[in-house]
């Protein structure tokens, strides 16, 4: 080979490392999780899924692998306080009905689904317990206490395959959700899939681009040092955009939420993840 | 009193005499700066963990002194290495007064 050509397949395989997530696999407390598989058969645009924690550093990815080293686990413990934390007016809390968040294992992989002919997410769930249950204030979408607790709840169905349903009843809502996924949207005039389909891999400014995947939803992301639900996180990707966010556990959201899960059919769940 | 403080504390429960130990301390913190306003525009007055130390069998291991650019909920990681079986004492001093504390044992054979 002459040294042209040898220069130019070494400066293509820089460049290919510089843009391609990572190799590397994620266990966690010696769990391992599936971060990379082929896509489902109804996301038509790409071959191979990736979970969020393929694109980011190597430190933010080794503060996932540990649950102590994990600061999503602050408030995981959080939740477990509020689980036994007694309001309302039926003079009840979690555990009055429930016996252990572990019995909602399997419960984030299928969220959200079809109930009533209503689509519905873990929150709407937790606040319907609220609300009729324990006659108390309903929490807000993405305040402390309810990310906490849809941390909690996450938690349990950790490792397990993400797997919503998206025919039958639900058919309707994912057509709703994929079609705002290719709407473009915003001053920027820009869909999700301009970024998280046509150019994932890819830098935008300062931020490495990922699929947009919500297997490790609620996420704790290291630029506010919180919770984040992934309607909050939309609502910071329309923002970015220049669009007018929907609103949180508005029926736009709860569809491309749906959407979204199903995109990353097969993934683990990773919750709560870690992402900066 | 700071709101919604808890204490955790990652150390083996057995370890063999004179291997080298990883211990994990992390406290749930606001680490208020002393520089911000509430809404009021009033000062939110400093409320930072100052101080954090562990002991092992009542000698001291570690001492830290911590200033207020450090991160809300702070963690330490360290090594030691333990003579022989006992516990460790973990405490994090607080500007407003508080003092919280955890101890851990651990079986070293």
């Amino acid at each position: 080979m002459s040294l042209a050509k040898w220069i130019t397949v070494a400066v293509m395989s820089v460049s290919t490392a510089a843009i391609a997530q990572d190799s590397s696999t994620l266990t966690i407390e010696g769990e391992s999780m599936v971060t990379e598989t082929s896509a489902p058969a109804h996301v038509e645009n790409l071959d191979t899924i990736y979970s969020g924690w393929r694109f980011r550093s190597s430190e933010t990815q080794a503060l996932e692998t540990d649950d102590f080293d994990n600061p999503a686990f602050v408030f995981v413990d959080q939740a477990i306080d509020l689980w036994d934390k007694v309001e309302g007016a039926a003079n009840k809390s979690c555990s009055s009905c429930h016996e252990g968040a572990e019995e909602f294992a399997g419960l984030r992989a299928q969220l959200p689904r079809v109930e009533d002919g209503q689509l519905v997410a873990m929150e709407d769930l937790i606040n319907e317990c609220r609300t009729e249950r324990m006659e108390a204030e309903p929490w807000k979408w993405s305040k402390g206490n309810m990310t906490a607790m849809t941390s909690l709840i996450g938690l349990q169905s950790r490792g397990m395959p993400v797997n919503v349903a998206i025919d039958g009843e639900a058919a309707p809502f994912w057509e709703a959700g994929k079609e705002l996924y290719y709407t473009r949207l915003g001053q920027l005039d820009l869909s999700c899939s301009n970024c998280h389909e046509n150019n994932y891999g890819m830098m935008i400014r300062a931020d490495h681009l990922s699929q947009g995947q919500i297997n490790g939803s609620p996420t704790y992301r290291l630029k506010n040092a919180k919770m984040n639900s992934v309607h909050g996180r939309f609502k910071g990707c329309m923002k970015n955009i220049r669009a007018e966010p929907f609103a949180e556990g508005g029926p736009e959201f709860k569809a491309l939420e749906l959407y979204l899960a199903s995109r990353g059919q097969g993934l683990s769940v990773e919750t709560p993840s870690v992402r900066n | 009193m700071a709101k919604g403080v808890k204490p955790r504390v990652k150390v083996p429960k057995t370890a063999a005499a004179g291997e080298k130990i990883t211990i994990k301390c992390l406290i749930s913190h606001k680490m208020e700066s002393g520089q911000r306003k509430d809404d009021d525009g009033n000062v939110i007055p400093r409320s930072i963990i100052n101080r954090f130390t562990a002991d092992f069998n009542g000698q001291n291991v570690i001492d830290v002194a911590l200033e207020p650019a450090i991160s809300t909920n702070p963690f330490f990681e360290f090594e030691a290495i333990v003579p022989e079986s006992g516990e460790f004492t973990f405490t994090w001093y607080d500007d407003d007064g508080s003092v919280y504390d955890t101890s851990k044992k651990i079986e070293v054979s």
